[in-house]
């Protein structure tokens, strides 16, 4: 089972978490990526993302064929929010199972790296004092 | 030739709008780029960012056909 996606809805970490348990996985290991109420000394009160869907789905698919050819996994999830992320909500969730630990670790790190990396999502920082910033704007 | 060009983000919000329809003097998407950045007053160099037609991910020197749907994607910042 694999669940690779964007979503408008907050992330339900636990119902998410319980779809990677099995029999024959020894190791689960999870990635959550919080939006954090500061940056540079500045209050932030939540990330505002947008995505492009049909790209994106492209770009998991390919991510996660990598990450279960290179790891051995035998499940993978990623879910990224889109829409506005208040601080304190996980805007990005991974989680994988495989039999070993090893192989969780680093498939996870894997993951959510090239997901940074390549997904065709952009974020913006909403401030306390009412301005915003795009981040990493080219 | 007439395209139709998409904006995200920072593209979107300095053009007001998220899509329109484009007659351009451009051959390839390079082009189109310089043409939209003019015609939008955006201060973003392409060099960082990467462009999709018809939904794939293609190499600015991509040479463009008419009725071409462009989509500039800058640089990524999920996470």
């Amino acid at each position: 089972m694999t669940l690779f996606a964007l979503s408008p809805d907050p992330l339900d970490g636990p119902a998410l978490h319980r779809r990677l348990h099995s029999l024959t996985d020894g190791a689960v290991v999870v990635f959550e990526g919080v939006v954090r109420n500061h940056h540079n000394h500045q209050a932030v009160t939540a990330l505002a993302y947008e995505g492009v869907e049909a790209l994106a789905a492209e770009t998991f698919a390919a991510i996660e064929q990598e990450a279960i050819a290179q790891f051995g996994l035998s499940q993978v999830i990623a879910i990224h929010r889109v829409g506005q992320v208040p601080a304190g909500e996980p805007a990005v969730w991974v989680g994988v199972a495989s039999p070993h630990r090893d192989a969780a670790f680093a498939g996870c790190r894997y993951v959510i790296d090239e997901l940074k990396q390549r997904l065709p999502i952009w974020k913006k920082e909403l401030y306390e004092d009412g301005h915003a910033r795009w981040v990493n704007e080219a | 030739m007439s395209f139709t060009v998409q904006y995200v983000a920072y593209l979107r919000e300095a053009a007001g709008r998220s899509v329109e329809t484009r007659d351009a003097r451009a051959a390839t998407a390079a082009e189109l780029y310089d043409e939209v950045a003019a015609a939008h007053g955006f201060r973003w160099s392409r060099a960082a960012m990467s462009v999709a037609v018809n939904g794939r991910v293609q190499p600015w020197t991509v040479r463009l056909q008419p009725g071409d749907e462009i989509l500039f994607l800058p640089p990524a910042s999920g996470g």
